[in-house]
């Protein structure tokens, strides 16, 4: 070791090798720069009033007619829907996890590494999933009890999707809520008890409004990574055309990046098509990408308060 | 948060407790569930219950139409009710001769016997009667139906190693930078936009890889076929940056900050000190980040299923159309029969690909609560 460190000049090697990982940076920056630099200006033009609301009576491929509305109404119904499910769990999980939890206990360890591994499940599995589970399982379970002939339940549809993508994005959920309850000053939980009350008065008075923020930053995070996933909902729910929205919970749907999908894999003349395909995809990605702003803000938000508070 | 109980627990306190652990504990249910109903389907496959032969059928003589029931006769005839109800004696009997003539006239094929779901067959290289050597066959949807998974495994595996290869230096050294040599007011913009990377669905990407990037790549390169295993590995590597910059940041930053200091005191130049001192502590994170990127660049779907070209031609050729396993269930569950062989084998595909990244997660996991543990002081 002797002399390596002795250099107070400018090493020439430490500028370099600075430069070099300064510029693998600036790299990935740049590719994101492009690629959306690139989508909006190809889509840009096409985001129209009547593209937003108009519909598919007339032709789906057709560029200067068709709409998105009935995409944008079956994403955000299985989204929505989806929260209705993760949110309960993902945030009582977490509650579990930084409140009850003892933290170097076996079973908490095992809690984690199964959040940590569904958080890593590829997306088509999570879809074989959904068919199997509960498309096969809970869905034709259902439809002999009701003892219908036709599958009414066994069939892909809205609930299922939405059910499938909820267990996709319980991590999410479970690591933004943990976070805001981290954040929390341990002197607000400490005053409460110490004015008696429970620790479950606690939790419900006192933890879970200071973490409301983190909560709603889950929920977001949660809609915006199922907003744009293709793979789980392929065989549980989407739907390449339909004549209307969906109507009740077993109804398919039409979706934003599904058909950003069939746009490009399906689509009769990928050219002629391409203004439909960029222009759904600058929908989709204002809505990722939106939703993503607003979380990385109230996230570094929460962050501040967490340093002030430890 | 030392207190654990502030008050005497309460019958309501502690049903409240239970049912949170009850809930918590369905995120391990969620894990056991997702292996046990993908693998309920392709376990019959996997302990040999599933058979593809077809069942050669030998035809039944002219006579017999007198001693099978009608229901027998008609089921063997493959008549619809209405149709057998119509027909009188004399035309049974001839649609009887026909059948029996036609079977005559079927060569029968050697291959139409063999249960091609077994072991040997989605493993080793096999002449089928219509080939001049054995080879590595996908091919669900012919009259044979091959599956060889060989195919796929390699598509896989070809993708994900040129995404690897293009996304571990890059994404390791922006961590670097980012987590010891940027400016710290820089630091805090330029995180959270490399994550937004992956706020950018890989459904987008795969589109923009198709329409965009594959011309690019072929003008530039001048290779044959514009889809291929190269194009969807960039693509693919675009959806692992973000991934592994943000655990290789993370692992980078958790390495305490009095290392740098010290070596800072001693003169090092802060390259030195990020290279010497705090890239060795951190090691083990950065092999869980290119761990962990490994299992999400095998199980990403959309990228590939859209801009790999969807050939399953076991070849080891980068610039030719591969086929991954991903991008094959998602192309062909929609076409199966519930419970059929293939929907059966699509599962078998999707039960690997558990185990994979089940495997990749494990490890990646144990080894950063390790570095964290060793880092922290903690045993």
């Amino acid at each position: 070791m002797k002399g390596r460190f002795n250099k107070p000049s400018i090493d020439p090697v430490a500028a370099f090798f600075t430069g070099l990982t300064g510029l693998a940076t600036l790299f990935i920056l740049a590719i994101l720069g492009v690629i959306l630099g690139y989508l909006f200006w190809r889509g840009g033009g096409q985001v129209s009033w009547h593209f937003i609301t108009g519909g598919t009576d007339t032709d789906m491929f057709d560029a200067s007619r068709a709409g998105i509305f009935p995409m944008i109404i079956g994403t955000a119904a299985r989204v929505l829907l989806m929260t209705v499910f993760v949110i309960p769990v993902g945030v009582i999980t977490a509650i579990y996890l930084t409140e009850y939890a003892r933290s170097g206990s076996l079973l908490t360890r095992f809690i984690r590494s199964a959040v940590n591994n569904l958080a890593g499940v590829p997306s088509i599995v999570f879809g074989l999933f959904g068919v199997g589970f509960f498309i096969s399982f809970l869905g034709g379970s259902l439809d002999s009890l009701s003892g219908s002939p036709e599958p009414h339940w066994g069939k892909p549809a809205l609930l299922w999707a939405s059910l499938t993508l909820a267990v996709m994005t319980v991590p999410v959920v479970i690591v933004a809520t943990e976070e805001a309850l981290k954040a929390i000053q341990p002197g607000l939980r400490e005053a409460s008890l110490a004015l008696g009350a429970t620790k479950l008065e606690t939790i419900l008075r006192i933890v879970l409004p200071n973490a409301l923020p983190g909560i709603l930053t889950g929920g977001i995070l949660a809609i915006s990574r199922a907003a744009g996933e293709v793979a789980p909902i392929l065989f549980t729910g989407a739907a390449y055309y339909l004549r209307d929205t969906p109507k009740s919970l077993t109804d398919q749907f039409m979706d934003l990046a599904y058909h950003v999908y069939v746009l490009s894999t399906q689509s009769p003349n990928v050219e002629l098509t391409s203004p439909i395909l960029f222009g759904t995809v600058v929908v989709l990605l204002a809505l990722t990408f939106g939703l993503n702003l607003i979380a990385v803000i109230v996230r570094s938000r929460i962050r501040r308060q967490m340093r002030a508070a430890h | 948060m030392g207190i654990r109980r502030g008050h005497q627990a309460r019958l309501g306190e502690v049903i409240a407790e239970k049912l949170i652990l009850a809930i918590s504990l369905s995120t391990i249910a969620m894990v056991f569930l997702i292996f046990l109903f993908v693998g309920r389907e392709a376990f019959p496959v996997l302990l040999g219950r599933v058979s593809s032969a077809a069942a050669q059928e030998k035809p039944l003589p002219v006579e017999a139409m007198n001693t099978l029931t009608p229901a027998q006769l008609r089921a063997y005839l493959g008549l619809s009710a209405q149709e057998f109800s119509s027909m009188d004696r004399d035309t049974i009997q001839s649609l009887m001769e026909v059948r029996i003539e036609a079977s005559a006239e079927e060569k029968p094929s050697r291959d139409a016997e063999l249960n091609t779901v077994a072991w040997r067959y989605l493993l080793f290289p096999f002449q089928w009667s219509d080939y001049d050597k054995p080879v590595y066959v996908w091919q669900p949807v012919s009259g044979i139906h091959k599956y060889n998974i060989m195919p796929l495994v390699v598509g896989s595996l070809k993708t994900t190693i040129v995404a690897l290869l293009f996304a571990v230096p890059l994404s390791l050294a922006a961590a670097i930078y980012v987590s010891q040599l940027a400016n710290p007011r820089w630091k805090e913009w330029i995180k959270p936009a490399i994550e937004m990377l992956s706020a950018v669905p890989s459904v987008v990407l795969g589109a923009f890889a198709l329409l965009v990037l594959a011309t690019a790549l072929q003008s530039l390169f001048g290779y044959q076929y514009r889809l291929n295993a190269f194009l969807a590995g960039i693509a693919l590597g675009l959806t692992c940056v973000p991934v592994i910059f943000s655990i290789a940041e993370d692992a980078l930053t958790s390495v305490p900050r009095s290392y740098t200091q010290a070596a800072l005191a001693l003169g090092a130049s802060k390259w030195a000190a990020a290279w010497q001192i705090v890239v060795p502590a951190a090691i083990p994170g950065l092999f869980a980040a290119v761990v962990l990127g490994f299992g999400r660049c095998i199980g990403e779907t959309m990228v590939v299923l859209i801009a790999s070209g969807n050939a399953a031609i076991l070849s080891p050729s980068l610039i030719e159309p591969v086929r991954t396993i991903t991008a094959t269930i998602a192309a062909e569950l929609g076409e199966t029969v519930v419970g059929g062989h293939h929907y059966r084998m699509l599962f078998v595909l999707g039960t690997l690909l558990f185990i994979v990244t089940f495997l990749t997660n494990l490890a990646g996991d144990v080894v950063i609560h390790r570095l964290k543990g060793r880092l922290e002081g903690k045993k």
